[in-house]
Formats: structure tokens, C-alpha cells, sequence
């Protein structure tokens, strides 16, 4: 019977942990976690650029729900434990669980410090460790504003650039002289505050708070010497302190933290610790890469192994875009060290060595970093540097002989060079993986080797690992900008419209830098596409940024004539419709009359004039737009089914017109077709449509992803709903979700191609609350879209494009 | 210069054309964001399609038919495509547009 294992948190180190137990020996444990926070395992080093937009919640999830039900992980969200009792063997959460174990991990993590000045309590002073922190910083922030962080540390200017971002007037008070002092010399640090004042983030050191202003909320914060600085939020990043009262109550020896021995146990055989809240050799580590060297010996330990752990080197950069700093180990001056100083001051670049006897042991790059792992290598190995010592400071590339280029430095780098710190993968490793598993994309070596899969500093050498080993067959170019006028992919400007709020197309272009100044014929119907989904109440449609089909609301020919294609519900017509359709051919001599592939009726060769009154007319007879030029919903074709047809098994006319009625008018990323079948025999040729429905005895085959056009492929299935309600709600919660994520003109099938079909199927068949929120949401949207444009434009809308500005002739007689 | 009255600079809208219509073909009347009006012939270099139909952005417009990129400044084919269209001088005086054009045209009644 497997042993029961109970971890209490759900941090990165006991998720690595666990990666690496599952990995040594699966089904070894049942495993039970409890997670203080209501949420799953997501990388905590990745707040900072939640907390700038650049990046969001989901963006930084490690595991989610399917990776626990995956493994039979037990995981109690926002169940915070209580109690441990160590004779029992049980821990007992705040909300009455208890569970017994056999072995014990704690791994509760650290607690921000506030420091107890007068006012701390006040509503809005914040700490900045989780997601909730993040998330009440950015409610605050979209009341703009000043906001105050207490330290100017990591943690503080990640924050206080993240809150820059947002768009808050920032101050940062350090009570040292220079900032990061545990990281940086006065020199880097001068060179850093000069950088982040540059990007209007005042810093103001040697400042200690007094009190902290404000009656029933936060108004800003006094100090020492009475200077005040208002402000509407104040948030502490002035250290943490590991998170062990709990062990200390069970009476396990605390120091710090918890103690730990260097296979991480606790004076408990049974009991382990791990993470911020462990104490190792005297030290308390807050940084990734050491915790999860620990996470590894842990998992050998558990798995009855030998593995010890003895203490990390640590380096540290900083996460602000656009600013290079590296630091490593320990550069405070001492008679028997050493350095080596490299200024140049007009490019901004500061570089220091701190030697003793022959070796590094501390180092600190500002302004170009690309030499850090290289010097870090050396410091960690403890390597004799005496005979590079004259050109150590410019880097691997000056040593032996002439200067390399920066891929020949990372060709040149040994195969147990550490590339990624945070997960401490080396070049081996790396360069393995790609072969062995035939990568040849950057996701893939992030999925396979953790390489750049958390902080990301380390990317561009994993980049640089990938094009040395695959040569040619490597094309860095994975995001492609969605034009000319811009870096960023569509997926990253769909993320960032959302997370900062963007809501008109100049907004966007001003926001995410556009180099041009109003776009592209690529860009800007994108744009315009993406704005009417994101914001369907609020967004004014730029008809401007539209295609003219879309403009005029008719499909443009070569000779320059529309044709016009009126709705046909399901492909039904009947005597009237089609009488009001031969009237409007011969009252307005159109050349030719076509029925179309989804079952409708085209006219072409209509004088674009002329489009108002041919609508004008189809109007009386109750047509409305067919939409046969939309990124759109166009038609739901249907076979004649149950009701005519002897092999029909339900009503597929009856349920093709009901999903027509339903999402007419909806824009899409690109035109959307669909089809309901009555039976297999599959007339209305459901299986190669964007979504179809195959109508069969026991309910109804939700069919998606099928192309008929420049490529041909059948479709997927999806699932098999019982009632017509069910496979509506369904079509309509899928057609909401590629609504929302997929790029503009990227029709279903190669949406789904990249999310992958099961991931469709969890969220809009399996999961209810998410297919519920997709409806919703689709249904909110459709009260803003559902206005036929034809006889908004017999009324009058847009009369300009219909009609010449002038029209000129020859003069009878010229003055 | 034969300059003929066409209308008010409001009549199009912003990043938007308006066509005016002579005996001799049409012309592309286009008003850029930045309230700069430019006038070509209605008529794409590749196969001819209507450029008061495509979208302006910049200076330029991308034709409707085939996405080739007409400069409204001097009518040439932008990008790897080459070709040329007429341009049409245009007068703007206080919003009161006019073209200018060779032949004997006026505003029709």
C-alpha cells in the first residue's frame, strides 16, 4: 500500500518536489497537499510582470487542476493548516480537515515583514508576496494615483515598476543609502537608480517612515524629519521572515526557520521542511534556484536515497524590462580581496569582480549581463583564474586567443555549465533534450528541461543552445509580429488589451509602441476585431479599420460591382421570398443569379449605388444581411431531417435555423460555417464544416474544426449532447471560446490545432461553469450585435459610402 | 489650372475616401488622420481595383481587391510591387475641396 504524504503548501518548491517524486518513483505516495491560497501551484517568481500587464495569471500557472487529477494528488485549495500533531501523525486545516500521514512536508513558505509603524493596519498598505497582493494592488492602481513601496530591494522595484506600468505616479523610500544594498555596490546601485528615475520612479534613500497617514484608508505616509509624501496605497517590501510558528508548536526545533539537516529533515525523522521557511547551515534561502536543488534532494530522500544538500551560491537579476543587472556572492571589501573594475560610463556599463586568492567570489555586471553565467560558472566551481586574470573582466569571449562571437562564447561553454539558474539545468542537459527529443521549439525545451520556464533571463541562451544544435532547422522567429508596425505577436496584444484595459485602436497602438502612426491594412482590422470581442458594450466599431465587404455589407467583385446574399434561415426559402427576389433582379437588371454552397441565393454585379434600394426592397419581404462577407457567423446548413426525410432522427432543420437565429450577427476571427445533419448519411456535410452537429438516435454529435477550402480536413468530435438546449449552449460556449483566444483570420481548425482539442473539450463540454461563462458571455455580446446593417443603411447609416462625393462633366461652355 | 469645386473636406471621413465621378473615370478622394486630402485615380495599377474602397492608413491605401499598397503622395506601388497611378492635385481652402484637372471638366449641375 503506498505511504500517505501530506505537504502543507503548494509553493514552487514542494512543486518541483513533487515533479521529481513522480518522476523517481510513481504511485510510491498518496499524496495530500494543503494550499493556504484558493488556487493551484503558478510561478510566484513571475508576480512582477502580472503585476505590469506583460504577462497573466494563467500565463504563470505551473500545474494546474488536470496535472493534480493527473498524478491522484489530493490538493484542498484555501485550506490553511492549524495544527500539527506529531504523536497522531495527523495536521488538521483551519476548515476541519485532518489527514494523516506518514511523512510530513512543510513547506509553508515565508511571511512578508510590516513593519509596525503607527497606520500599519490601514486599508491599502500592502505586502507583495501572492497573487491576492498583485490583485489588490491593480484595483488600487486603476484609480491611478501615487503609490508609496517601502523598500528598494528586489521585491520593491519590481513593484514599483510593475505599479509604473499601471500607470501610478511611484515613490520608492529605502532606508539605506543605496538601494539593493544586498545585492549591489554603490556604484551599480547609483547607475540603477539613475535608470529607474529615468523611468520616472522617484527613489528617495536614507528615509525611514515615521508613521503612516490616513483616517479610514491610506493617504500617505510620514518620515522621519516630517517630510510627507501623499500617496493612495503604500506597499511593504522591506524583507520576509520564514513562515515557522507552526512547526515551532509542534515542537519542532526552529531556529529562523525550521531546521534542517542536509537531507532536509527536521528534528522529526518523519517530518521534513522545505523552502522559504527551511533554515539550512545557519542560512535562509529566498530565491529559487536553491530551493529547488533542495526540492531534488528531498525527492531522493523520500524515494530512499542518499542525496545531500550543502548550501547554494545564489545570483540574483532583476526583472524590470529594459535593465541588465546580474549579481552574485559576496563583493563587501575585506584587506584580503581583490577587484576588478570595468566602467564605461557613456554606454552604461559597470562591471566588478571581487577576487581572493585567485578565484571569484563575488561579481555584479549593470548594463550587460551576457558574461554572468560564465563568471558565475567560475565562482561556483571555484576555478584558478590567474591566467586569464588581465582579460577576465571582458569576458569568456576575450580568453584564449582572439574574441569569440556570442555563439561561438556559448559553443565554447562546457557541457556542465549551468545555463538556466532558477532550475539549475545545464548546457548538457539542454543540448540532450533537443536531440534526444527532436525540439525545435523554445516551448518545447521549456516543457521537457525547465530551461527558461521560470524567470526567463536565461532565454536567449537557451535560444542560442537551440540554433547551435539544430543549425538551420531552427527558426527563432516562433512569435510572429502581427505586421510590420509592430514586435508583438497577436496572442501577446489580445493578452495585453485585456490586462491593461485598452479600449479604442489608438489607445492600443500608444500603448503597446506602434511604429506607425495609424497602423496597416494587416493590423488594424485585427485590432478592430479583437476591441469589438473584448469590449462589446463599450467599443465604438472603427468602420474605418474594416475590410469594405464589411464596410458596405456586400461582397466586393473584381469589376468592382457587390453581390448581395440575403439570409435564408437554414437554407429554407419559400414562394414569397423567392417572388421579391426575382422582382429585385429584374427591377435592378442584375447580370446574374447564383445559389451558393450554403444553400442561400447570390446576386451579383450590383452597382454599389445601388445597394441601399436593392436592400431597401429585400427588406419588405423580411430578408435581412446573410453576413456571406463576414469574419462572421455566415450559414447553419441543414438537410430536411426527421421530418421529411425516412433515415432522419431529429429535427436538423428545425435545430440548424434555431443556432442561426441564435448567433447571427456574431463576429468572429474568421468566417464561420456550420451544418446540422439528420443522420450519419451526413447531407448537410457536417463533417468538414467549422462546427457541425451529426443528429443520431441518442442526441446530438457535436462535430468542430473541419476545413473544405484551402486545405480539406474532417472534423473532430467533440461530444454527444443529449438535448437540442445542451448542443446549443455547447456550439455557442466553443464559438465564444475561439471568439476569445484565437488570431484574427485563423479559422477554426487552426485554432484548434494549437490549443489542441482536449484542452476545447475540458472547457467547453466537460467543465459547466467555464461553458457557462463562455454563453454568457456570447449571449451579452449578441445584444449589441444583433442589428441587421441592411436596414440600418436604408435609414441612412453611412450614407457617404454609398454615394460619389461629386460628379463632374464636360463644360458646354468654359468660362 | 482648371480647379473644380467637389465638396467639403467633412464629407469623407477620417481615414477614409470618398470617389468623385468625371467622364473620364473615377477619382479617389482620400483624407488621411491627419486632415491631409489626396486625390488619385480610382484605379489600382495591378488589376484595377477600386482604391476609394481599400483602408488609408499613413499615407498610403491598400487596395481592396489584391492588398497592393498605393502611396497617396506620389501614386507609386509601395513594398515589392511596382506600378504607378495618376495624381490629382488637390486645393483645400478652408475645407472647400477642389481638383484640378487637364481637360475642360466642371461640376456638373
Amino acid at each position: 500500500m503506498a505511504q500517505k504524504l501530506v505537504i502543507i503548501g503548494n509553493g514552487m518548491a514542494p512543486g518541483r518536489m513533487l515533479e521529481e517524486l513522480f518522476e523517481k518513483a510513481p504511485g510510491l505516495y498518496d499524496v495530500t497537499i494543503f494550499n493556504a491560497e484558493p488556487r493551484v501551484n503558478y510561478d510566484r517568481i513571475m508576480l512582477s510582470p502580472v503585476l505590469s500587464g506583460e504577462k497573466s495569471y494563467e500565463d504563470i500557472v505551473i500545474h494546474n487542476d488536470d496535472w493534480y487529477a493527473a498524478y491522484g494528488v489530493t490538493l484542498h485549495k484555501g485550506a490553511k493548516v492549524t495544527e500539527i500533531d506529531r504523536h497522531a501523525r495527523t495536521v488538521t486545516s483551519a476548515n476541519g480537515i485532518t489527514v494523516s500521514y506518514d511523512k510530513l512536508v512543510i513547506a509553508t513558505g515565508s511571511l512578508p515583514f510590516i513593519i509596525p509603524v503607527p497606520g500599519h493596519q490601514l486599508p491599502g498598505v500592502l505586502p507583495y508576496r501572492d497573487l491576492d497582493d498583485v490583485d489588490n494592488m491593480l484595483r488600487i492602481a486603476e484609480g491611478k494615483g501615487r503609490a508609496i513601496v517601502i523598500g528598494a530591494g528586489l521585491l520593491g522595484l519590481e513593484a514599483a515598476y510593475g505599479l509604473k506600468r499601471q500607470g501610478m505616479d511611484v515613490t520608492v523610500i529605502h532606508l539605506m543609502p543605496t538601494i539593493m544594498e544586498r545585492q549591489l555596490d554603490p556604484a551599480a546601485a547609483y547607475l540603477l537608480e539613475k535608470a529607474l528615475g529615468e523611468r520616472g520612479i522617484d527613489i528617495i534613500t536614507k528615509a525611514n517612515t515615521k508613521q503612516i497617514l490616513g483616517n479610514d484608508k491610506v493617504e500617505g505616509i510620514e518620515l522621519e524629519g516630517g517630510r510627507v509624501i501623499e500617496g493612495d496605497m503604500v506597499v511593504m517590501a522591506v524583507g520576509i521572515r520564514p513562515a515557522s510558528a507552526l512547526a515551532k508548536e509542534a515542537g519542532i526545533a526552529v531556529n529562523r526557520g525550521i531546521v534542517v539537516d542536509d537531507g532536509m529533515m527536521t528534528s522529526d525523522p518523519n517530518v521534513f521542511a522545505l523552502g522559504e521557511c527551511a533554515e539550512h547551515r545557519g542560512t535562509c534561502y529566498g530565491l529559487v534556484a536553491p530551493l529547488y536543488e533542495a526540492a531534488r534532494v528531498l525527492a531522493d530522500r523520500l524515494t530512499g536515497g542518499h542525496a545531500e544538500y550543502h548550501g547554494s551560491v545564489v545570483n540574483t537579476k532583476l526583472k524590470v524590462t529594459g535593465i541588465n543587472l546580474f549579481s552574485a556572492g559576496d563583493f563587501a571589501e575585506a584587506p584580503d580581496r581583490q577587484e576588478i573594475v570595468l566602467r564605461d560610463a557613456s554606454a552604461g556599463v559597470y562591471k566588478r569582480l571581487v577576487l581572493k586568492d585567485n578565484r571569484i567570489i563575488g561579481a555584479v555586471l549593470y548594463g550587460e549581463t551576457a558574461d554572468g553565467s560564465w563568471f558565475f560558472d567560475l565562482m561556483k566551481k571555484g576555478t584558478d583564474i590567474a591566467e586569464m586574470r588581465d582579460t577576465l573582466i571582458f569576458g569568456q569571449s576575450y580568453q584564449g586567443g582572439s574574441p569569440l562571437d556570442p555563439m561561438a562564447a556559448v559553443a565554447a561553454l562546457p557541457d556542465d555549465a549551468e545555463i538556466c539558474g532558477c532550475n539549475g539545468v545545464c548546457k548538457g542537459k539542454i543540448v540532450s533534450t533537443i536531440t534526444g527529443k527532436g525540439l525545435t521549439a523554445l516551448d518545447g525545451v521549456r516543457a521537457h528541461t525547465k530551461a527558461s520556464a521560470s524567470c526567463g533571463n536565461c532565454t536567449g541562451l537557451v535560444e542560442q543552445l537551440m540554433a547551435l544544435t539544430l543549425g538551420d532547422a531552427y527558426n527563432p522567429a516562433a512569435v510572429t509580429p502581427m505586421c510590420a508596425c509592430t514586435e508583438l505577436g497577436h496572442d501577446d496584444v489580445r493578452r495585453l488589451i485585456k490586462a491593461k484595459g485598452l479600449k479604442t485602436i489608438p489607445a492600443v497602438m500608444q500603448e503597446l509602441e506602434w511604429k506607425t502612426s495609424c497602423g496597416c491594412a494587416k493590423c488594424r482590422p485585427a485590432l478592430n476585431y479583437y476591441l469589438v470581442c473584448d469590449w462589446p458594450d463599450e467599443y465604438a466599431d472603427d468602420y474605418q479599420s474594416r475590410y469594405i465587404n464589411e464596410r458596405v455589407h456586400a461582397n466586393i467583385q473584381k469589376d468592382g460591382t457587390y453581390s448581395v446574399v440575403p439570409r435564408m434561415w437554414g437554407g429554407v426559402t419559400n414562394a414569397a421570398e423567392l417572388r421579391a427576389i426575382a422582382d429585385v433582379v429584374d427591377k435592378f437588371e442584375i447580370p446574374m443569379v447564383k445559389v451558393t454552397g450554403g444553400q442561400r441565393i447570390d446576386l451579383l454585379g450590383i452597382e454599389k449605388e445601388d445597394l441601399p434600394a436593392v436592400w431597401a426592397d429585400l427588406g419588405k419581404a423580411g430578408f435581412v444581411s446573410g453576413q456571406a462577407y463576414a469574419k462572421g457567423l455566415r450559414t447553419v446548413k441543414t438537410c430536411v431531417g426527421q421530418q421529411w426525410c425516412r433515415f432522419g432522427t431529429q429535427d436538423s432543420t428545425g435545430l440548424g435555423i434555431r443556432i442561426e437565429k441564435f448567433m447571427w450577427g456574431s463576429w468572429t476571427p474568421a468566417k464561420l460555417k456550420l451544418a446540422v445533419s439528420g443522420c450519419p448519411r451526413n447531407c448537410a456535410e457536417a463533417t468538414c464544416k467549422d462546427i457541425g452537429v451529426v443528429c443520431v438516435d441518442s442526441g446530438f454529435e457535436i462535430h468542430f474544426a473541419g476545413a473544405a477550402g484551402l486545405d480539406i480536413k474532417g472534423t473532430e468530435v467533440l461530444g454527444l449532447v443529449k438535448t437540442e438546449d445542451e448542443a446549443l449552449e455547447v456550439i455557442v460556449a466553443l464559438t465564444q471560446m475561439y471568439r476569445e483566444q484565437a488570431r484574427y483570420l485563423e479559422r477554426i481548425y487552426k485554432w484548434a490545432k494549437r490549443i489542441g482539442k482536449d484542452e476545447i473539450r475540458r472547457q467547453v463540454l466537460d467543465d459547466l461553469d467555464k461553458r457557462k461563462g463562455y454563453y454568457d458571455r456570447f449571449v451579452f455580446s449578441q445584444s449589441f450585435a444583433q442589428v441587421d446593417p441592411w436596414s440600418e443603411r436604408v435609414s441612412g447609416k453611412d450614407k457617404h459610402e454609398f454615394n460619389p462625393m461629386a460628379t463632374v462633366g464636360y463644360s458646354a461652355a468654359a468660362e | 489650372m482648371n480647379w473644380i469645386a467637389i465638396g467639403h473636406i467633412d464629407d469623407i471621413p477620417l481615414r477614409g475616401a470618398r470617389c468623385v465621378k468625371t467622364p473620364e473615370g473615377k477619382i479617389a478622394v482620400f483624407r488621411t488622420a491627419e486632415n491631409e486630402v489626396f486625390a488619385i485615380e480610382d484605379h489600382c495599377p495591378h488589376k484595377g481595383g477600386p482604391l476609394s474602397q481599400g483602408i488609408v492608413h499613413g499615407k498610403a491605401v491598400t487596395c481592396p481587391l489584391h492588398n497592393w499598397v498605393i502611396s497617396l503622395e506620389s501614386g507609386e506601388a509601395l513594398g515589392a510591387d511596382e506600378g504607378e497611378v495618376r495624381t490629382i492635385p488637390v486645393r483645400n481652402i478652408d475645407g472647400q475641396l477642389s481638383i484640378a484637372l487637364e481637360s475642360m471638366l466642371v461640376a456638373a449641375e
